[in-house]
């Protein structure tokens, strides 16, 4: 308490200059948001006051929204099973101390320091390249080419940052347990899923939870891998709402109530995962 | 059972070297096709330049001078090194003052600072951008203080985690000594923070120098970083595209990432694997 008490008043050098840098760029804009999803607008400061009027257009003027929703959906459910699965067989196959670990380990995390504009860029030219060789067509030809293309690209991208944490995770299993299940008579797919996988939830319910939120919230691979196309039948959550403040004349409102409904969707799975988490420490 | 081992051990080092190699045929397709004219990297991208499509540097200097890449370089540089340098002075000086001082709105900033955490981009991109035109944030210093804010749930979150398994011991009795809490801060705790430091401005940088959306809405029109500069090259160009050009930016856009991989290759691994398991 004595060291509360001496520092309480030096609040204006120790917290002002963030907590003023984070009313600016987060909070009042994050207040402005939800008060402008309310309003119909064309300057901000001429908003009129139009109820759950954008809400409604959200939904109700086209199908693009859902559209864009299940597209995410989907994408996401996909991509949190390879990106966990692959990253997890990658992680087993490194702890088993192979030769050259770190090089492997190194060369797997590359792509996740790279920007998902560059990374998108890099598989559109490979993926147009293979359609263009077996089919005569492109990305823009067909969604199911904008959609696995963008599950490749986020699998390329994240594979390597979950199998880090996986590695972690097993590094932690102890060897003497693996193998009293191993003289007890447990073959390969015994001992893991009765013995690394329980031993490992923590690291799984950690992976699944950043795979899920960066799958939903993807906006850059989206734009430059197909930008919606074609027709924004391969166009995200992100990608809809970038269009409709943007791209959609006088639509900033329902830009906004979008906006809204997305973050809702993705605090509720974050609780969720918060809660999961709470009672599994509970227990253990 | 040293048997299979042993087995396991070969077929697996095989298995993860082809696995590796794939990896970085993307990479390496890009640089290939840097080096091939225009023409012949739509024709046939999976060939290997030869006499007839072999354009030495020609793209580089092409694509250079029509996307001002090293201007682009200047600013993402610019921007992604004082931001990171601010956030890893201001946060965990914010995030000593939360966790020491007991009182209620100490605990409401740092729910603040935690709940910012889980709301994506898009609630905010445009409220943001505006207020950033209204408060002449809109250029490459103020883009410093919003990425200081939008960054500072995350950081300050981090710090916390690891203050609070400090003894407050040591701060009583260098307060005892008669140092001012600046003081207290810079000698006694800043020091025990340096390796949650390096997770911090690893985090920010990875996250700022690939930003997109943030700089394209409040800073694109005037001031392009990399990023901005690929996706305008790319978006600007209808009918015939200057692949070569593009495939350049490309290899020149990854060439300073792998550089500070393997400058830090170590911190950054442990540090995304901290920042992971706190976040």
């Amino acid at each position: 308490m004595r060291v509360s008490k001496y520092i309480k008043k030096w609040f204006p050098l120790f917290a002002l200059p963030t907590t003023a840098a984070f009313f600016l760029a987060f909070l009042i804009p994050f207040g402005m948001g939800i008060y402008l999803s309310f309003t119909s607008f064309r300057t901000v400061t001429d908003a009129k006051w139009v109820g759950l009027s954008n809400y409604v257009t959200a939904f109700t003027e086209n199908s693009d929204f859902l559209h864009a929703l299940w597209f995410s959906v989907r994408f996401t459910l996909v991509s949190v099973v390879t990106v966990n699965v692959i990253a997890f067989a990658f992680a087993l196959l490194l702890t088993r101390a192979i030769r050259a670990t770190n090089i492997f380990r190194a060369v797997f995390f590359l792509p996740n320091l790279i920007g998902g504009i560059v990374l998108a860029y890099v598989w559109q030219l490979i993926i147009n390249g293979v359609l263009g060789k077996l089919f005569q067509q492109d990305l823009t030809y067909s969604p199911a080419y904008g959609f696995w293309g963008l599950v490749v690209v986020v699998n390329w991208q994240m594979i390597g940052y979950m199998m880090i944490i996986y590695i972690a995770g097993l590094q932690n299993v102890p060897g003497d347990v693996l193998e009293a299940a191993d003289i007890d008579g447990a073959g390969f797919w015994a001992r893991l899923f009765q013995v690394t996988i329980p031993m490992v939830a923590g690291s799984i319910t950690i992976c699944t939870f950043l795979t899920l939120t960066n799958s939903l919230k993807l906006f850059d691979q989206n734009l430059a891998l197909t930008a919606g196309a074609p027709n924004h039948q391969t166009e995200g959550v992100s990608l809809n709402i970038y269009r409709t403040f943007y791209n959609i004349r006088n639509h900033m409102g329902v830009g906004q109530a979008k906006a809204v409904i997305f973050f809702v969707i993705v605090a509720a799975i974050a609780f969720v995962q918060l809660r999961a988490t709470r009672s599994k420490e509970e227990e253990g | 059972m040293e048997e299979r081992n042993k087995a396991f051990r070969i077929v697996g080092f095989w298995a993860l070297l082809v696995l590796a190699v794939l990896w970085l045929v993307p990479l390496f397709l890009v640089l290939i096709n840097s080096l091939k004219s225009n023409l012949f990297i739509t024709a046939d991208p999976f060939a290997l330049p030869n006499a007839e499509t072999f354009t030495a540097a020609a793209n580089y200097t092409g694509g250079v001078q029509r996307t001002g890449f090293f201007s682009a370089f200047g600013y993402s540089l610019f921007i992604t090194v004082f931001s990171v340098l601010v956030i890893c002075v201001v946060t965990p000086m914010t995030a000593w003052y939360i966790s020491r001082v007991k009182a209620w709105y100490t605990s409401v900033l740092y729910y603040l600072f935690v709940f910012s955490m889980i709301v994506p981009f898009d609630m905010v991109m445009f409220t943001m951008s505006k207020l950033a035109n209204w408060t002449h944030l809109d250029n490459p210093v103020g883009i410093i203080l919003l990425y200081t804010g939008f960054g500072a749930g995350l950081s300050v979150f981090i710090f916390v985690g690891f203050i609070r398994a400090i003894p407050i011991e040591l701060e009583e009795a260098a307060m005892i000594d008669g140092a001012n809490p600046f003081k207290v801060f810079f000698t006694v705790i800043f020091p025990v923070l340096r390796p949650t430091a390096v997770t911090v401005a690893i985090l920010n940088a990875m996250w700022i120098w690939n930003d997109y959306r943030l700089p394209y809405l409040v800073i694109g029109s005037n001031y392009k970083t990399i990023p901005i500069a690929v996706q305008n090259y790319m978006q600007g160009s209808y009918g015939q595209k200057d692949m070569g050009g593009f495939m350049a930016m490309l290899v020149l856009s990854i060439i300073p990432i792998i550089v500070f991989y393997l400058l830090g290759q170590r911190h950054i691994i442990k540090g995304v694997t901290a920042g992971a398991v706190k976040g």
